[in-house]
């Protein structure tokens, strides 16, 4: 563990606020970058953060150093963010499967196409749309453990571990999320674009 | 080789299609499959457009927020603040919140409109409403009161719910755990949880009886069973608490309670 992370953390244990506020500093940007790829959602994202290191504080002298500080706190993240997602009702991005090429939230005029390419910016704005409603489409089980393989690169055993899922089941909640992403994002990845052009005309059709 | 199933290119992808045979059999497939290439190419195509997604920086000044919203929490533990929410079930107290409950249950009869859905935790009732009341300003003026005296006794005893179930899922593990002080908390909160649930059932609000209804199993639980246990028995008890998400749940629909008291119009009953 981090040598400031380890001094911290015993002055924490031993009752001293201003140790933990120092953790907080240093994790919680972290923190919330896990939270939000979990929740998507910014506000969520803020309350799971908040959650997260008041159960830390509270669980502090039950951790011990074997692990990180930070993920120790990151696997409390995860949880606070389960347990969101599972409350949350899900609600958007439903359209996705009946209607790929909805246009909802890009904001691409269909006449922008005849008369220019648009900018990288407008097609980003447009993928970034997409990628959320995709991965809105996901069940909690599904986005967790698909947001911990992909973005933190934990094994399929912690991953399992977290979920309270078998290897077999955690492989399969992985393929699932990037099946329904697949589907979800066919009309912009589905062909070999070779530039924006081509793609954006999947996208209008 | 078959050509390998989705499932299994998307698992190749991250290294985790198994034992070495598995991924190298798969390899060699690829090098003389143009379709599974082809797959894969847009598996990674897909995942480089989620990549794409940004995640907002909060700055350096976040962890500085962070500390702000939770320290206050952290004075929760203190003694002095167990005094004040856990004082002891008395019958006087018992019978106050009976009180509080009667009186919310005569506000609702006499024709007035329960406060719950000012903080829009059930939909809005249907059209049996009279508005009897709505002529009578200081009729009205009186159930908010009584509203807000119901409002805050639910909002403390939904904060020691959840405080008390948190403390529980929080118990440090040991060859035995001791939750007996737990257990007396879960016992007096369970009969406090069954007057509000019932009030609640009785005026017609089934969203505000459901989240009550779901406490009061976890808190009977907890009341009825051994006081002391082994850690894997304990393990379990956590385990079943955190399932059905009963301290988030209570956590987020007190706040609400507490929002809903803390609104200007329920003080200006209080003041009128
Ligand atoms: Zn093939």
């Amino acid at each position: 563990m981090d040598e400031n992370d380890a001094r911290d953390v015993a002055q924490a244990q031993a009752g001293d606020e201003a140790s933990f506020r120092r953790l907080v500093d240093r994790h919680s940007r972290g923190v919330f970058q896990l939270a939000f790829r979990l929740t998507g959602s910014e506000p969520d994202a803020d309350d799971v953060v908040q959650e997260a290191f008041l159960k830390a504080y509270r669980e502090l002298k039950r951790f011990e150093s074997r692990s990180s500080f930070r993920t120790w706190v990151h696997r409390i993240t995860v949880n606070c963010a389960y347990d969101l997602l599972r409350q949350r009702p899900r609600h958007r991005g439903e359209s996705l499967d009946v209607d790929p090429s909805g246009g909802q939230g890009g904001g691409i005029e269909p006449e922008a196409e005849a008369t220019a390419w648009p900018d990288r910016l407008a097609f980003g704005a447009e993928i970034q749309s997409r990628v959320r409603a995709a991965l809105d489409l996901l069940t909690p089980t599904e986005r967790t453990a698909f947001v911990l393989r992909h973005f933190e690169g934990r094994s399929l055993g912690e991953i399992g571990k977290a979920l309270g899922l078998r290897t077999g089941a955690t492989k399969h909640s992985i393929f699932r999320a990037v099946q329904k992403m697949r589907r979800a994002l066919a009309p912009i990845v589905g062909q070999s674009a070779e530039n924006t052009g081509r793609g954006l005309r999947q996208l209008q059709m | 080789m078959n050509h390998p199933t989705e499932e299994e290119l998307v698992l190749y992808h991250y290294g985790d299609a198994g034992d070495g045979t598995g991924t190298a059999a798969i390899d060699e497939h690829l090098r003389a499959c143009q379709a599974c290439q082809a797959g894969l190419d847009e598996v990674r195509r897909t995942l480089a457009a989620v990549d794409q997604l940004p995640v907002p920086d909060r700055g350096d000044h976040y962890g500085a927020e962070v500390w702000a919203r939770i320290q206050p929490g952290f004075a929760r533990h203190s003694p002095t603040w167990r005094e004040r929410l856990f004082p002891t079930l008395t019958p006087q107290r018992l019978a106050w919140i009976g009180a509080a409950a009667a009186l919310f249950f005569a506000a609702f009869v006499a024709g007035s409109r329960v406060p719950w859905q000012r903080f829009g935790v059930a939909p809005a009732p249907p059209v049996a409403q009279t508005p009897a009341a709505a002529s009578q300003p200081t009729a009205a003026d009186r159930e908010r009161v009584q509203a807000n005296v119901l409002l805050m006794a639910v909002g403390d005893h939904l904060e020691r719910s959840q405080v008390t179930l948190s403390e529980l899922v929080n118990t440090p593990g040991g060859p035995e755990v001791d939750i007996s002080d737990e257990q007396q908390r879960a016992r007096d909160l369970v009969s406090e949880n069954r007057l509000y649930r019932q009030t609640a059932l009785r005026t017609g609000e089934p969203a505000v009886a459901s989240v009550l209804d779901d406490l009061e199993r976890v808190l009977v639980e907890v009341a009825n069973g051994p006081s002391t246990m082994n850690e894997a028995e304990f393990d379990q008890v956590r385990k079943r608490i955190d399932q059905q998400g009963i301290i988030f749940k209570v956590r987020v629909f007190g706040e609400r309670v507490r929002e809903a008291e803390s609104r200007p119009i329920v003080r200006a009953g209080i003041r009128g």
